[in-house]
């Protein structure tokens, strides 16, 4: 199973609780950083990498030799990334999408496939949790482009050797975070009952409604702010599979580099629980139910 | 006119609540969030909504079922997976569209439409501190930074039309596009980070993004109490990179107390925020004005950045003005 783990508002804990997640997950695991502009959850899985590649997108390169300056590859191109004048051709790399139009459209063969670096993927092992992640190169503007390739990496580490995976998406509800959670069995929304942290959480539900997956959330910091998230959730259906507490002590181990899970014996076997009830999924249509009744 | 933007990198380090309280502080700026995927500057300054826009972004594929006669081009060209094919209908995935057209092109059977795409909303709002210009985007839309570069282009012309000298912009998390758009144009990038693993990786990257457009960047630490050590480590980094560190803002819950209520921390009376942002306020201007820093902030002679000539942030970024241009006179049609 693939569990995507993401939020509206960023830094409510989606890291956190991906690490601990793994940590306790008790089964073949990978660990996937989607949040390929601010990769963390190394920072606290800490994996020995063994491996590494960069990557790139196809870009255009005009062969002005070849060119007859007609303009097809520039009329179709909806990113701007391509200009004819008159006996000049333009490519702007950094616009360029990948989709292959002007390539495929050049009645003179003039446009050859060139490529732009768009990041790092790196993976490796921490224990016996699998990881991978990506790291998109500083200056880079898209991330979907290098989160369809880690995901591409990671069906080939799944075929090599089957595992669960749970997956760290980045925060927000436009493109890169839908992209993260598409693939996905089920969508954990990671959330904290402060206004903006509820307001958030429901642009997230909205974003992540049409997908038709399963959804459930976890209350991070509970006992901070209102109860409108709780109202929320018992509105929509949506269950509440884990509260973390407001506690001091855990952001400040949190700021020490620590996995929570293993911080104390109460956290652990709130992780495990939450662990629990996402491996016997069936159990979770009962729960949106009873969240309903 | 000064232009100045609130970052962080790592989400939820509390650029939406400093941007709040600075302006409340600051009094007379035109205050933006660029944050237009998730927005929550609405929720601290409470805005009467003056002027509504519709934001429409590029264009979607969709497939006419009556006129396709499933030859599978579209999908066999499609670099983004896109197209899905059940039994002999294809159909389009809008949240995987890019609006690349080149399905639209290579259809044999011309049945593919390619209609603009509604991405969300924009608005021109008054608060009590101020003109507030923000946008919502349709959950799941894309092209946030073409929005971005539309709400700074408002944000310009208010800012003339009022005689405002200050733009203060509370920008996005991350590094991608919603964030390089936020920069460009900006006099000073203020990175409000916290002292935790996760918050100094993230500034060094969105430190090196800065570097990398020329913005001239300073620090707030959020959060210092949190660790003691990593909180050090910091405020060492900044000095050995030439930022300067604005503010040191304690962990404390009255911040959500504050955002419960609907104020800024500074509007709740007895808390140490007032004096500290007060501070940071002040030196913020006089950078953003491009003076030399001073006191305890950072080496007076060592600007930030100050030896690699300016270039131009993004080559996207004249032509996404350029495409603006092209969505304000649409709008104004509409």
């Amino acid at each position: 199973m693939i569990i995507a783990v993401a939020s509206g508002k960023g830094g409510t804990g989606k890291t956190t609780v991906s690490a601990s997640l793994a940590t306790v997950w008790g089964r073949p695991v990978m660990a996937v950083d989607l949040d390929v502009e601010e990769p963390n959850l190394h920072l606290f899985l800490r994996p020995e990498l063994t491996g590494a590649k960069k990557a790139y997108l196809q870009v255009p390169r005009v062969e002005e030799a070849k060119c007859t300056f007609c303009g097809a590859c520039a009329d179709l191109c909806q990113f701007k990334a391509i200009s004819v004048f008159d006996q000049v051709v333009l490519t702007f790399p950094d616009m360029c999408h990948g989709c292959g139009g002007c390539l495929a459209i050049c009645p003179a063969g003039a446009v050859q496939p060139d490529q732009r670096e768009l990041g790092l993927i790196q993976w490796g092992r921490a224990g016996d949790i699998g990881f991978l992640n990506g790291t998109l190169r500083i200056g880079e503007a898209m991330s979907p482009p290098l989160m369809r390739q880690v995901k591409a990496r990671l069906q080939e580490m799944l075929a090599a050797e089957p595992r669960d995976v749970i997956l760290d998406a980045p925060p927000g509800v436009s493109c890169p975070a839908v992209h993260a959670v598409l693939d996905s069995d089920v969508i954990l929304l990671v959330t904290e009952p402060t206004p903006f942290g509820v307001y958030d959480f429901q642009l997230a539900w909205e974003a992540f409604t049409p997908l038709g997956k399963p959804m459930a959330a976890v209350i991070n910091r509970a006992g901070l702010g209102t109860d409108a998230i709780y109202r929320f959730c018992g509105e929509q259906g949506l269950p509440i599979l884990a509260e973390i507490p407001y506690d001091r002590a855990i952001a400040a181990a949190y700021a020490q580099g620590r996995i929570i899970a293993k911080v104390s014996a109460p956290l652990r076997t709130l992780f495990l629980n939450l662990a629990r009830r996402l491996q016997s999924w069936p159990d979770l249509d009962q729960a949106r139910e009873a969240a309903c009744a | 006119m000064r232009e100045i933007v609130i970052i962080s990198g790592k989400g939820g380090t509390g650029k939406t609540s400093v941007t709040g309280a600075l302006a409340h502080l600051a009094g007379s700026t035109i205050i933006c969030d660029l944050d237009v995927d998730a927005p929550d500057l609405h929720l601290l300054l409470r805005p009467t909504i003056r002027q509504r826009q519709a934001f429409y972004a590029g264009h979607e594929a969709v497939i006419d079922p009556e006129v396709c006669d499933g030859c599978g081009t579209c999908a066999a060209l499609c670099q983004f997976g896109a197209i899905r094919c059940e039994g002999h209908d294809y159909r389009v995935v809008p949240w995987r569209c890019e609006g690349c057209k080149v399905c639209v092109a290579f259809c044999p059977a011309a049945a593919i439409r390619f209609p603009e795409r509604h991405c969300g909303h924009w608005f021109v709002s008054d608060t009590r501190f101020g003109t507030l210009v923000h946008a919502q985007l349709f959950p799941g839309a894309e092209n946030s930074g073409k929005l971005v570069m539309l709400l700074k282009q408002q944000a310009r012309e208010l800012a003339a039309a009022q005689g405002a000298e200050i733009i203060l912009a509370d920008g996005p998390p991350g590094l991608g596009c919603p964030v390089i758009s936020s920069l460009s144009g900006a006099h000073l990038a203020v990175v409000v980070t916290e002292p935790t693993p996760s918050g100094r990786h993230d500034l060094a990257r969105v430190v090196e993004l800065c570097r990398h457009f020329q913005t001239p960047t300073a620090v707030i630490l959020n959060k210092f109490d949190l660790h003691s050590g990593e909180a050090e480590q910091l405020a060492a980094d900044c000095r050995d990179q030439g930022l300067p560190l604005l503010a040191r803002l304690p962990h404390d819950p009255v911040i959500t107390e504050a955002m419960v209520q609907g104020l800024v921390v500074t509007e709740l009376p007895g808390t140490k925020f007032g004096g500290l942002l007060r501070e940071a306020w002040e030196q913020i201007v006089a950078l953003a004005a491009g003076a030399a820093l001073s006191g305890s902030a950072g080496p007076a002679e060592k600007r930030p950045h100050p030896t690699v000539p300016r270039k131009e942030p993004f080559a996207e970024i004249s032509s996404l003005e350029s495409r603006n241009q092209e969505a304000d006179v649409m709008l104004r049609r509409k």
